[in-house]
């Protein structure tokens, strides 16, 4: 067996395994970006799925109940309420009104069980009267663009 | 001011497209004053840009709230340092930061080759300033730094500004970006002398000599750059995490991984004259995925905690990246028959196949995280759905890799270039290869049910047995030559060829790093409601709630815990996490406590109080050698210095040995090592 031979097996062999590495990765932690209004819109057949679902956290919605977190994401009038029961601490950035990403699954009572929370604040000055916006308000989801 | 400020980079703009035109039809035409002026322009550009950054920082300082950047980005009560790291805390300023960088870097580059390389100059600077261009036109035209807050027609001032984010009010976070940019910019000339050398098809290695103590220092300042931003995230995000797969983490380490690989590929050129194509791709690689890497931190394409506001300019980069590709492609194709190898791989035990195999893992490893990075955006440009990957993917592919990486650092020394007998390979790899499987053995014998855990500790033995030998055993053979004891013959060794050992040394660092990764399989965490006075076990510590303390100084409210750990009934120390409320910006932040020791750190975070106040809601946990990274990352940074250290040379074997290289390379870049070449 030549040396062409050789290289090109180990290099195959090597590109293989990751290959399957990653593949197996993917279907291990995908998550499925929806809005609100999808989430509600699905059947329960996708209820397996794993979802990141994005809206502003609505005011005064948060109570800690022991470990768990209870708070209502709204998005244009439509709510959802979630249960968060992960491990890791809340982002402090997470509060009334800030934009927040739910990463969990839905429950067939409507409620979703997020296990992690990102979060950005809305800015305090209003981004409007700079006539530039973007420079002071950070979007944590790009849905719209 | 802002006028002033605007109109030098207007003029800055201006002057790059010149300098750009006029280097490249001087270098073609061999017109000596284009290339003249086309270089003073770098000067001028640098000048200028200064004077912008010092208007902003002016601006900053003094709280000009005028302008819609220092509004958005400082306030009265911020410390003066974090005022001037508000120069490159947003997106206008860090553009003006990256053009001012790359300003500098081109100065600095056209100086010190005023009088070498006059063949390829004329094509680095337009390189250069072909780059220049692009980023002065965005802060020229498109997310200008100085624009004013206007409502109506009138100009006005906010009476205070937002301040920066109190998450980035932390030492580390203030030079973490600067080390970042100072890493993507630097890649630039790199690229610039290659893209040079290809364009004049320069024979020889002379673009990689010169720009090899720059890749390096390069290199040097993003691997701070990055380990700086984990240091800030272990200590700062109260999640005890320095390394979370976030793409704006990813886009740092991408050009890092090429980069890396380029290190490496880079003496296979120098030794054996291949891989000669190779080299270009990385370096280009490496060059775009650090403009990429910019980018994919500003559009907004993909949803991240840490990028910046989403804003106009992403569709600029995707069309200059697409040009520049479209450049480095037409070139490399173009002159493929000048970059043929000089010779041909002999067998697959053999030093050039270790850096074969390196490089395949670091590009396999390079792929993978983008493409885990750019999931969300290819899913939904072929399925319509959006789907993203997050750690578990991540960690699955890459740890992987970087354990055979990791044995591949330790294989390499112990192959010969060419072909490694069978006999040398069992001599060599006995000793290490058997107390690297005893220790996986012991450990799993023991209990050590995590496989990657008991592999990753097997070789880091392996490897550092490997790398202490070769000190060792070069210091003997040296020892009793100079008649020296093992200690000084070993500083002796390495400065007599610095690169070879400096390069040990940075491998004997990621081994100790790996040690503090391989820690984190063994972490432990706990949340828990503690009233005051009550305690709680978490590993070998009992953890005692004392009492909760509230105060205010000017930037923030703060109230903290003090928790008491025991050990064996034994009292240890007083942990005094820390909840604070920033005002202007109407956020709250943890100061974490940590306890630091070689073994095992203890980290205490106050998430705050319960409901009815009564008790304190207590995350605490245990992160097993994690000191061993920092430490490895400042054995890294020790290690890479070394290398850019010249070797001594022994003047007169030194002078000889230069003849004996010269004849061969005429272009051979004559302050390089030529014992190095000649010897290793």
């Amino acid at each position: 067996m030549n040396n062409t031979w050789k290289f090109g097996l180990i290099t195959v062999a090597i590109l293989g395994v990751i290959l399957w590495l990653a593949i197996g990765g993917i279907d291990e932690s995908k998550a499925y970006y929806k809005t609100i209004d999808e989430v509600k819109a699905m059947g329960d057949g996708e209820l397996e799925k794993r979802l990141r679902v994005a809206g502003d956290v609505m005011p005064g919605s948060i109570v800690r109940d022991g470990s768990l977190v209870r708070f209502t994401l709204i998005q244009d009038d439509l709510r959802l309420p979630v249960i968060y029961n992960g491990t890791e601490p809340l982002p402090d950035t997470f509060r009334d009104n800030a934009q927040a990403l739910a990463d969990g699954r839905m429950a067939t009572d409507g409620t979703f069980y997020a296990k992690r929370i990102q979060a950005k604040c809305a800015s305090k000055y209003a981004p409007k009267e700079a006539g530039s916006d973007g420079a002071v308000s950070e979007v944590i989801n790009n849905k719209a663009s | 001011m802002e006028n002033l400020g605007s109109l030098a980079i207007l003029f800055a703009f201006l002057l790059a497209v010149f300098a750009t035109a006029a280097s490249l039809v001087g270098g073609w035409k061999e017109k000596p004053f284009l290339v003249a002026s086309g270089e003073r322009a770098v000067y001028a550009i640098w000048a200028l840009l200064t004077l912008a950054s010092g208007l902003l920082i002016y601006a900053l300082l003094t709280g000009d709230f005028r302008l819609a950047y220092v509004a958005a980005h400082s306030n009265r009560e911020m410390p003066i340092l974090y005022k001037f790291a508000a120069w490159w805390g947003g997106q206008e300023g860090s553009l003006l930061f990256w053009a001012w960088i790359l300003a500098s870097y081109s100065a600095v580059v056209v100086f010190s080759n005023r009088r070498s390389h006059r063949r390829i100059m004329p094509f680095v600077v337009s390189v250069l300033m072909g780059t220049m261009t692009f980023f002065t036109l965005l802060i020229a035209f498109i997310v200008g730094p100085f624009e004013v807050l206007a409502v109506g027609k009138l100009v006005t001032a906010v009476p205070d500004g937002n301040g920066l984010n109190p998450l980035l009010q932390h030492p580390a976070m203030a030079i973490h970006p600067p080390m970042l940019y100072l890493g993507y910019v630097g890649f630039t000339v790199p690229f610039a002398f290659a893209m040079g050398s290809l364009i004049r098809r320069e024979p020889g290695e002379a673009w990689i000599h010169t720009t090899r103590r720059w890749t390096l220092l390069t290199w040097l300042f993003q691997s701070i750059g990055i380990l700086l931003g984990a240091g800030w995230a272990y200590e700062v995000l109260g999640w005890g995490g320095y390394w979370g797969w976030d793409p704006v983490e990813n886009a740092s380490l991408l050009p890092w991984i090429t980069g890396t690989a380029f290190l490496h590929s880079v003496m296979m050129q120098e030794k054996k004259g291949m891989m000669k194509v190779w080299n270009m791709v990385l370096i280009s690689a490496t060059f775009l995925l650090c403009i990429f890497g910019t980018f994919l931190t500003r559009s907004g394409i993909v949803s991240s905690v840490h990028a910046f506001a989403q804003s106009p300019i992403g569709n600029y980069f995707i069309a200059f990246l697409a040009l520049a590709i479209g450049l480095v492609v037409y070139l490399i194709l173009d002159r493929m028959d000048f970059l043929h190898s000089e010779a041909r791989l002999d067998s697959v035990m053999s030093r050039e196949s270790s850096f074969l195999f390196n490089n395949l893992l670091l590009l396999a490893s390079c792929f993978a995280v983008l493409w885990g990075t750019l999931f969300p955006v290819l899913s939904e440009a072929f399925t319509g759905e959006k789907i993203s990957v997050d750690a578990p993917f991540f960690n699955r592919v890459m740890v992987p890799i970087g354990l055979f990486l990791l044995l591949l650092t330790g294989m390499g020394p112990l192959f010969a270039w060419r072909r490694t007998s069978a006999d040398s390979l069992r001599r060599n790899f006995l000793w290490p290869g058997v107390a690297g499987l005893a220790l996986m053995v012991v450990l799993v014998a023991f209990g050590m049910h995590h496989a990657y855990a008991a592999i990753s500790f097997g070789f880091c033995l392996f490897v550092g047995i490997v790398i202490v030998t070769e000190f060792v055993k070069g210091a003997n053979a040296l020892g009793k030559r100079t008649g020296q004891w093992m200690l000084p013959a070993m500083v002796e060794l390495t400065r007599r060829n610095t690169r070879r050992y400096g390069g040990y040394i940075v491998h004997m660092a990621i081994v100790i790093m790996f040690v503090g990764f391989t820690g984190a399989a063994f972490n432990k965490e706990l949340t828990i409601e503690v009233p005051m006075g009550g305690s709680f076990r978490l590993g070998g510590y009992d953890l005692r709630v004392r009492e909760i303390e509230n105060g205010q100084t000017g930037n923030y409210v703060w109230n903290h815990a003090k928790v008491d750990a025991y050990v064996n009934g034994r009292f240890l120390v007083t942990m005094e996490p820390e909840r604070r409320f920033y005002e202007s910006s109407r956020q709250s932040t943890s100061e974490v406590a940590i306890r630091r020791a070689p073994l095992e750190d203890l980290y205490i975070n106050f998430a705050g109080t319960s409901e009815d106040g009564q008790k304190a809601v207590i995350q605490a946990y245990v992160f097993p050698l994690v000191s061993w990274i920092w430490v490895g990352s400042w054995m890294m940074f020790l290690g890479t210095f070394v290398c850019m250290v010249p070797s001594k040379v022994d003047r007169q074997t030194g002078r000889t040995k230069l003849v004996s290289t010269q004849i061969g390379d005429p272009s051979l870049d004559l302050e390089e090592e030529p014992a190095v070449r000649a010897g290793d």
